[in-house]
């Protein structure tokens, strides 16, 4: 079975974010990247469906130089090969633009079912895997909080508000993961995985070596733009509730304030 | 004629949800900016009884799909029927929730008609010059970004629940409603199992009021304790990270980077420290109460009322008071 799973390579999670001055871009020079955790529990899902039914795991990613390393992690993890997309031409490219470049790599490599989490967390925006299925014409499952196929079918379960779907098609079907860290729990890379995945393949391509026109890449062919980044309002530590009161007066306080100065009880 | 602002609708269990009136709401105010009318498209299966009253709302008119086939949201079969009825409509905006399933749908809709999708909008605003601008938050509300999208493009945009307030015009305005025709597929993917929480709990990204336990409640038992504040309150039940990593709280219950952004009017936190992955998910709260017993606890800092005190004497003595209030 040849599995693909897509990721990307995000600001840490613990990343305080700071605007540039132009208030375009974030200041990126002294973050820590990491591996989108959705995507580390779509790489988590493919590695253990490769377990179960044997075949190749290939992680792909777009970005810059840097992401070689969310990619070396992604082997030492346990995929096989890796392909990182890397062209000048799409630095400012919008979202349909980059899947459309993951969608022409991820074909390349004939796959059965592709993963990847269900957003990232620096855009936020739940697209990608939605987006990539539309444009290969494949069914997608969206969310999954669990997985299990045998290799022609496949079931996932999905919550929605208040409750949760369980879904079944036949394969190809693309897959993207939600949950959290106790959901999927991926593995780290040990220490001879981080050995081996020094020899593993992997491949760097620019949009010529996928098929695809440069020219559709440049940033006036941008169906949407960024146009200011803000900062959300600083909240500000509001009042301790003290006052010499005893709990039940602490409570009591706390009531009349909510109801009294907040009006949200 | 200038082209119409449309929304599409969320129909569940017989009724549209809340979040389908926010968005009709937000889509009047847009609409009348540009001096349109407001028009819907609904699918589901015996929706065509229930989509006069969207005109409460402001809508003016809705395209209907009614068929049993509809029952369930599935992108395979939703997708090409709404994409159909936008080819036909060809309107000046599109706004849909931001919901599970929404958000599914939108991405998908914007892929195939090519206009990029704006997710989980918390802001939308009109230039004089008819056009259209719309913030969302990034990092899990560390950062908002504003966008436009190229001449020509008609934004496509998910509109976040419990952002907008919702306006109902007139409680006895009806909206027209019109058959749309466009052919169902059938689905390569089948819902096998549709169960829905029927106890009335409160969903978290929906909720008015949470509260939210930590690592500080040393065993999924002492929930029983929020969970009768929760019901006092009417409020819903979320957890840090490490109390779900714990296995004390269903994953679904984690707010934060990694698990539901949240905006309710009031969020309390009990025996939570306030990582920078946990403040993203509920900085944007209205209100927020910190219950710890180190008062230099983080989350202090955030907190517009907060308690230094051992929860597991000050959260009974709240439900108490909570309760007089309620009976009073
Ligand atoms: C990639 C990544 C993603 C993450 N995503 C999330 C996320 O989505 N959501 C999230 O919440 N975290 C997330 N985290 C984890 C986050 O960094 C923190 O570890 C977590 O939020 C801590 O949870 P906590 O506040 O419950 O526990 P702690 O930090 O241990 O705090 C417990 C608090 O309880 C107080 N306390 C203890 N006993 C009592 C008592 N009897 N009375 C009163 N107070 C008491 C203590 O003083 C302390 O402040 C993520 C981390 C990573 C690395
Ligand atoms: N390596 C990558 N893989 C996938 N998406 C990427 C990558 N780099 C940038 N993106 C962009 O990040 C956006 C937000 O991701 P998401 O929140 O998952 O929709 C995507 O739609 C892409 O435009």
């Amino acid at each position: 079975m040849n599995i693909v799973v897509i990721i990307k390579q995000t600001p840490d999670t613990e990343t305080v974010i700071r605007l540039a001055p132009d208030n375009k871009r974030i200041v990126t020079s002294d973050i820590k990247w990491i591996i989108n955790p959705y995507d580390e529990f779509a790489i988590e899902a493919a590695l253990r469906l490769k377990e179960k039914h044997g075949g190749t795991v290939t992680v792909i990613s777009f970005g810059a130089q840097r992401v070689v390393e969310a990619l070396r992690t992604a082997l030492a993890m346990g995929a096989d090969d890796a392909v990182l997309i890397d062209d000048p031409q799409m630095r400012d490219a919008d979202f349909l633009r980059v899947t459309r470049a993951l969608v022409a790599a991820a074909k390349e490599k004939n796959p059965d079912i592709i993963f990847i989490g269900s957003r990232t967390v620096d855009y936020d925006q739940g697209q990608r895997g939605a987006i990539l299925a539309e444009m290969l014409g494949w069914p997608h499952f969206a969310l999954a909080i669990s997985m299990e196929s045998d290799g022609k079918d496949i079931t996932i379960e999905r919550p929605i508000e208040g409750g949760k779907v369980t879904l079944k098609a036949p394969l190809p079907v693309l897959v993207t993961f939600g949950g959290s860290h106790a959901v999927w729990n991926p593995r780290y890379a040990s220490l001879p995985g981080i050995m081996k995945a020094k020899k593993k393949p992997l491949a760097v391509k620019k949009l010529t070596d996928l098929g695809l026109d440069p020219a559709d890449f440049s940033p006036d062919k941008a169906r949407i733009r960024i146009t200011s980044l803000e900062l959300p309002p600083q909240r500000k530590a509001g009042k301790i509730i003290d006052g010499g009161l005893d709990t039940s007066g602490k409570a009591r306080e706390l009531v009349k304030l909510l109801r009294e100065e907040a009006r949200v009880i | 004629m200038a082209k119409n602002v449309c929304i599409i609708t969320e129909y569940r269990n017989g009724d549209f949800r809340r979040v389908t009136h926010e968005v009709a709401s937000e889509g009047r105010r847009i609409a009348d900016a540009l001096g349109t009318g407001l028009v819907a498209v609904a699918l589901g299966s015996g929706i065509s009884a229930k989509a006069p009253d969207l005109g409460k709302y402001g809508v003016d008119k809705v395209y209907v799909v009614d068929d049993p086939a509809l029952e369930y949201y599935l992108a395979g079969v939703f997708v090409p029927v709404i994409a159909e009825v936008l080819k036909q409509l060809d309107p000046a905006a599109v706004l849909l929730p931001a919901s599970v399933d929404g958000r599914d749908l939108g991405a998908r809709l914007g892929a195939r008609m090519n206009v990029t999708l704006l997710q989980d909008v918390i802001e939308v605003v009109v230039g004089d010059d008819g056009k259209i601008k719309a913030k969302w938050p990034m990092f899990s509300g560390k950062c908002f970004a504003w966008c436009e999208w190229a001449d020509g493009v008609p934004p496509l945009l998910s509109i976040r629940p419990n952002i907008m307030q919702t306006q109902l015009l007139d409680e006895s305005r009806k909206a027209e409603i019109e058959a749309a025709s466009a052919p169902i597929p059938k689905p390569r993917a089948s819902v096998l199992k549709y169960e829905l929480d029927t106890s009335g709990k409160v969903e978290l990204t929906e909720a008015e009021i949470i509260v939210s336990g930590g690592r500080g409640m040393k065993d999924a038992a002492n929930y029983a304790m929020l969970e009768d504040l929760a019901g006092q309150l009417g409020a819903a039940v979320g957890a840090s990270r490490a109390a779900v990593d714990s296995g004390w709280r269903p994953h679904s219950d984690q707010v934060g980077q990694t698990g539901k952004v949240v905006n309710p009017n009031l969020y309390i936190a009990v025996g939570i420290s306030g990582a920078i992955q946990h403040l993203a998910g509920m900085g944007y709260s209205k209100y927020i109460v910190a219950v710890n017993k180190d008062a230099d606890a983080p989350i202090f800092t955030k907190a517009d009322y907060g308690i230094i005190e051992d929860l597991f004497t000050f959260v009974p003595a709240l439900t108490e008071e909570v309760k007089k209030l309620k009976n009073s």
